[in-house]
Parts: structure tokens; C-alpha cells; sequence
């Protein structure tokens, strides 16, 4: 899960990293009243979930009220890159001496956490990892030991920040990994890190990506309220299942993210395009299937459905059932091609056999599955 | 000969009481795998179809002589069950939790690397490992594959695993063995670990491995077949088609800043010299190919 830039310093602050005091608001009246709370000049910062804020006009400087009101009225409501701004965030401008970048990710093929840190802050990371790929200190930390105060001050040190911050970058440094950690981040980012004209070390940024399996022991409700899903990226978000909205016309359910995958692969060589990826899981129930059923049958693009289902955890005669059950159910309006297989299959394929018409079909191998589904989504 | 499992496999359940727990321990058993034990520490001295539980692994092990673990503990609990195992004395703990957080994972893989080398951990969220004929731990149907050799086969995805036996069966080509690693960020075990074993074992004549779009897995894999393997490896990557930026169901399949598209791996395994398949069906058609050239079955 991605925050937004206020949410990611409200988690920073709890650690303990300085950040500006700001409100999050959603109008022009409250912009005004937060304003005068953290005090003048204060920064107009767009709070959606997109990179290149700055340069589409989404954060601006304002040096009193009049200031504030013109750039929160053009703000609010700003498309950037398909995304409305329907919240701003307004803090306290800060004077900048030096900025620089800062994070925490899990280097998947070390195994280990990768810390990066540059004195190249406040432009993209990637451009300075291909311009000046020295210019970025890196330190891989095992994560069983931690950070320890005299790895995180090498690792500034050899980040050649300025000398006179080397203790406030070094403690904002270990608050930050643990704010990383006991956050269940996987991405800590703060771009920029600044140094202010006085001195101190600031997260004048916060990107962060909460791991979604780590819910269970967070209280991210709040976090919840402002992700921005498609329409029905929601309703089978809702449903507990696992869904990518996608811009063709085949409706795809299938058992496993592998054969989900490999799954949009097939209807794609076949010729056709598909609307979804939908995985639903371990352990799907007739319930869950009819779940599946109805996110897909709510999408109007659907032209027909396929349903790919190689029984491992999921036995066949739960998925017949729940197919039958969703027709039962629902009026699924797109003709179904179900290709069953694996654990309990030739069960599940005897339950549906009564069912089969024009409308629903069943194929032995997904190849063959995927051309009749292409087919009649073209046909259709 | 098989890889890291056969019949002197003998396992212990970490939740075998569990609903899921009970129907897989008890659905290897019938496969022939020695299910020798189950774990909760509320219900020591029960037994599970006559399976004995007990508090924990190390009391498994002095009890039964279990040396490997399945762990079918809800994700909150799977840190100190994958801890629990290898303080416990088992050399391989497999993991079929799903949803495990990836902090915990990159924690207990280096923590067994330092304090215990000698264990092997499978997984999270993987399907398991079969030895066909000798030993099935976790959710894969027995039914599907076929016992014996040539092929070895190594994957990230649970059904295509699945469809990889299967497509194989139907062709009669059996299996020594074939590992689901599982698609999380940090696997316990690797692709290489996999081939490595598979380059080794001498009943293993050629290795079908499958991945998917995300990390480096497959290009490090691929380094390693170049210039390690001299048995011939068939490969398939999933999600050619994969949007970038959105996380294809598993928490490691996802194409970030140009990273870990299929396409990239695709190339690099061919740059290796292996066999890849456009689709599922494909891949088992160059390994049949592969099998029937040389005359292995």
C-alpha cells in the first residue's frame, strides 16, 4: 500500500523524524485556517499517489494569504498524470541549505535491507544511479543485527554529505530504518533530506509502501480511506480477492498468481485481450468463485469469461459448485469457457456437465480454453 | 534418486490440528509421505487420525525422529514456527503459509543462515515439494505426476507446477523430484539451490524451471546455467503481458522501473542456452522434445 506524502510523515513523526508541521485539507477555507496555524510562508503540496508533483504545477510556494488562496484553488482538482488532487497538504516552508536523499528497501537479491544515500537529493534517484552512480552510498543491512551507530556513521561518511551534519544525518538515519522496520515498510524514501539554513536535518519528503502482509499487526485503517482503486479493483478488493484492472475484453479467473499470469498470457497469443487479472487463491470456495463471478460480470467491457482452474488447494468439485451456484445467483450476461483440471477435477467436471450450453463451456486445455474465449469475446 | 525429500523423509506437521493443516498432512499420508507428527502447544498428547501431536518440534523429533517440517501456521505465527523447526533439530522445514510478511522472511533467512546452515528452508508461500512415488509434503496432487525420472523440475508458481507435472504425465515422462519455491520476495530456498541439487543428483537428466516477471531470479539462474550446468534446462516465465507497476497476486511479481520483465528473463535464460516456452504448453513440449531426442524415456 502506498501513502501519501502526509500520511508518510504522520508514520515518520511517530518515530521521531523531524518534519514540518502541516494539515492535510480539502478546501480553500481550511488551506486559509491551516495556514495561519503553522504560520506563513507555507508550501501547497498536491497529495496523490503520483511522482512529478512539482513539475505539473502540484506544489507551490506561498508567501501569504493571497498567495495561498490562488494556488489552493488551482490545486484542488488538479489532474496529475490521471490522478485528481482531492487533498492538500499545507505546511510551514522551510529554508534550504542542502538536500540530499535518503532510503530504505529490501534488496531481494542480497536478501538483505539496502540503505541508499546521496548528497544528489531532490531529483529523481534513478537519473543520479545512471548519471553518477558513485554519487549514491549504499549499505546492506543484515537484518537480524540492525543498523549499528558506527555502520550508519561509515555509511554517511562515505555518502560525503557536509561534515557539520554528520551527527543529525546519522541519527535521522536510524530513526528512519526503524521506522522501516517496525513500520513493515517496503519502501522508506525521503527525497528530499534537507539541511535547513540552521543546520538541523529535515524530511522535507516521504514516500513510503506499507507491506500489505504486515496489516495484521499495524492499525492502518486510516491509511485505508484515501487508496485510490478502479472501480472494480474496490468491489474485489472488497471481496478478498486479487485483482489487476486491465483494458480488454476476456474476463479471466484463474487459481494461483502463476496461472493467473500465464493465464492473460494465452488469451493474449490467442489473438484476444484481457480485462483482468483475478487470482482467486488458495482454498476458493464456492463462495469465492461466486464473488469472482460477479466482479467480472459487473465490468461492462467483458465480452466472455475464462475460467482456468488447475486443482491443488482449490478442489474441482468447489469450483464447479460455486460456478453453478454464481449462475444460480447471478444473471452473468458474458458467455463462460471454464478449462478444469488438477485435484478433483473429473468430480467437478461431472458436477457441471448437466450446466454445459452455448453459454457455458467447458475445454480440456487451456490453449483450446483461451481460442474459444477470444473467439466469443470478438464475436460478441 | 530425488533431490531433498524421499522415503526416509520423515515429517511433523506445525499445525496439523488446523483445518488445512489436517487435510494436506493427511492427504501426503495417504501419498505414502511418513507423517510422523504434528504440533500445538494446546493439544499435546492428542493425535490426528492417529498421528501423534506434541507441543512442539524438538519434542517431535526426540519422539518420532522426524527430520523435516511442514508448517501450516496462519502468517502471524509462521516466524516462530520456521524458528521453533530448526531449534527443533529438522534439516528442512517446508512453509505453505501464504501472506507471511516480507521483514519477517529476510529475517529468518538470514538468521538460519548464521545460526543454522544445515537447515534447509522451502518457501513461504509455496506449494511444496514432491519426490513422486517417495514422499509428497504440502498442497501438490500426488496423482498428477509421475514417478521416476529424467526431468527435475523447479518453480515459483504452484499451479504451473501443477500443469508441469501434468503436462509431462500425459506424456509419460515421470519426475525425481519437483520443488515449488514459492513466490515471495525472499524464498528460503533459490532457483539455484534447485539446480545446483538437480545438476548433482544422477537421476535428474534434464531440469524445466518456471518463473515469473519480478526480481532477478531467473537472470541470476540463468548466470548459473551458463556456467555450472551441463544438463539441458527447459524454461517458461510467466506474465509476458504483466502491466508494469501492479503486483500480479504474488507479493514478488511485480515489474518495477523496467525490472524483472519477462521479457528480460526470457532472453537472459536463452542466452544460456536454454529451451523457453512461450506458454505452459510450449515449455512442456521442448521438455518432451528435449527428453525424446536423447532417448531418456
Amino acid at each position: 500500500m502506498d501513502l501519501l506524502e502526509y500520511q508518510g510523515k504522520q508514520l515518520f513523526a511517530t518515530f521521531g523524524i523531524p518534519v514540518s508541521e502541516g494539515r492535510a485539507v480539502d478546501s480553500v477555507k481550511e488551506a486559509l485556517a491551516a495556514a495561519d496555524q503553522v504560520g506563513y510562508p507555507v508550501m501547497v503540496k498536491a497529495q496523490v499517489h503520483a511522482g512529478g508533483r512539482g513539475k505539473a504545477g502540484g506544489v507551490k510556494f506561498a508567501p501569504d494569504a493571497a498567495a495561498l488562496e490562488e494556488h489552493a484553488n488551482n490545486i484542488l482538482g488538479l489532474d496529475i498524470k490521471g490522478h485528481i488532487t482531492r487533498i492538500i497538504w499545507i505546511e510551514h516552508a522551510s529554508d534550504i541549505s542542502e538536500e540530499y536523499y535518503a532510503s530504505f528497501t529490501l534488496d531481494r537479491s542480497a536478501k538483505k535491507h539496502l540503505g541508499m544515500l546521496s548528497a544528489q537529493g531532490g531529483v529523481e534517484i534513478e537519473e543520479v544511479a545512471v548519471t553518477d552512480p558513485d554519487a549514491i552510498a549504499k549499505i546492506w543491512i543484515d537484518p537480524v543485527d540492525g543498523l549499528s551507530e558506527s555502520d550508519a556513521r561509515a555509511w554517511v561518511l562515505a555518502a560525503k554529505l557536509n561534515p557539520d551534519v554528520t551527527d543529525g544525518a546519522v541519527e535521522m538515519l536510524l530513526k528512519l530504518y526503524t521506522a522501516y522496520t517496525d513500520g513493515d515498510c517496503d519502501l522508506a524514501e525521503i527525497n528530499p533530506l534537507i539541511v535547513t539554513t540552521e543546520g538541523k536535518v529535515h524530511a522535507l519528503d516521504a514516500k513510503v509502501t506499507l507491506d500489505n502482509n504486515a496489516e495484521f499487526r499495524h492499525e492502518w485503517g486510516d491509511f485505508e480511506l484515501t487508496q485510490v482503486r478502479d472501480e472494480r479493483e474496490q468491489a474485489a478488493h472488497a471481496k478478498g480477492l486479487q485483482y489487476v484492472g486491465l483494458d480488454g475484453t476476456v474476463g479471466v479467473i484463474a487459481n494461483g498468481a502463476g496461472l493467473a499470469m500465464s493465464t492473460l498470457d494465452v488469451v493474449n497469443q490467442a489473438g484476444g485481450k484481457p480485462a483482468n487479472f483475478l487470482d482467486i487463491g488458495g482454498g476458493a470456495n464456492a463462495e469465492v468463485m461466486a464473488g469472482a463471478l460477479q466482479v467480472i460480470n459487473d465490468d461492462p467491457s467483458v465480452k466472455s469469461i475464462f475460467i482456468n482452474i488447475f486443482g491443488g488447494i482449490t478442489r474441482g468439485e468447489e469450483v464447479a459448485k460455486g460456478i453453478i451456484g454464481a449462475l444460480e445467483m447471478v444473471d452473468i450476461s458474458a458467455p463462460i469457457v471454464i478449462r478444469l483440471d488438477g485435484t478433483n477435477a473429473e468430480e467437478g467436471r461431472a458436477l457441471l456437465e448437466p450446466h454445459l450450453s452455448e453459454k457455458l463451456q467447458s475445454k480440456p486445455t487451456m490453449l483450446e480454453a483461451a481460442a474459444a474465449a477470444v473467439e466469443l469475446a470478438k464475436k460478441n | 534418486m530425488s533431490i531433498f525429500v524421499d522415503e526416509n523423509t520423515k515429517v511433523v506437521y506445525q499445525g496439523l490440528t488446523g483445518s488445512q493443516g489436517r487435510f494436506y498432512g493427511l492427504r501426503n499420508r495417504d501419498y505414502g509421505t511418513n507423517v510422523v507428527a504434528g504440533t500445538n502447544p494446546k493439544k499435546a498428547g492428542e493425535d490426528v487420525d492417529g498421528i501423534p501431536i506434541f507441543a512442539n518440534v524438538a519434542d517431535a523429533v526426540k519422539e518420532t525422529g522426524a527430520n523435516a517440517a511442514c508448517i501450516f501456521i496462519p502468517a502471524p505465527g509462521v516466524r516462530s514456527a520456521v524458528m521453533d523447526a530448526a531449534e527443533g533439530g529438522v534439516e528442512f522445514i517446508v512453509c505453505i503459509t501464504e501472506g507471511v510478511p516480507a521483514h519477517d522472511e529476510a529475517w529468518f533467512f538470514n538468521k538460519l543462515k548464521r545460526d543454522f546452515p544445515n537447515v534447509r528452508l522451502l518457501g513461504p508461500n509455496c506449494p511444496g515439494i514432491i519426490s513422486p512415488g517417495k514422499c509428497n509434503i504440502g498442497i501438490t496432487a500426488g496423482e498428477i505426476a509421475k514417478p521416476g525420472g529424467p526431468v527435475g523440475i523447479v518453480s515459483r508458481s504452484g499451479t504451473l507446477t501443477y500443469q508441469a507435472l501434468y503436462e509431462l504425465k500425459l506424456q509419460d515422462i515421470g519426475v525425481t523430484t519437483c520443488v515449488g519455491i514459492g513466490g515471495d520476495p525472499v524464498p528460503g530456498t533459490s532457483f539455484i539451490d534447485c539446480l545446483e541439487a538437480f545438476e548433482a543428483d544422477p537421476d535428474t537428466k534434464a531440469v524445466m524451471m518456471i518463473g515469473e516477471i519480478g526480481g532477478s531470479a531467473e537472470e541470476e539462474a540463468a548466470e548459473f546455467i551458463k556456467n555450472k550446468m551441463s544438463k539441458p534446462v527447459v524454461s517458461y516465465v510467466a506474465g509476458v503481458t504483466a502491466p508494469p507497476g501492479k503486483k500480479m497476486g504474488h507479493a514478488g511479481a511485480i515489474v518495477s522501473g523496467g525490472k524483472g520483465t519477462a521479457a528480460a528473463k526470457m532472453e537472459a535464460l536463452e542466452a544460456a542456452g536454454v529451451r523457453v516456452g512461450k506458454n505452459p504448453t510450449e515449455a512442456g513440449e521442448l521438455m518432451v522434445e528435449v527428453v525424446r531426442e536423447h532417448g531418456w524415456a
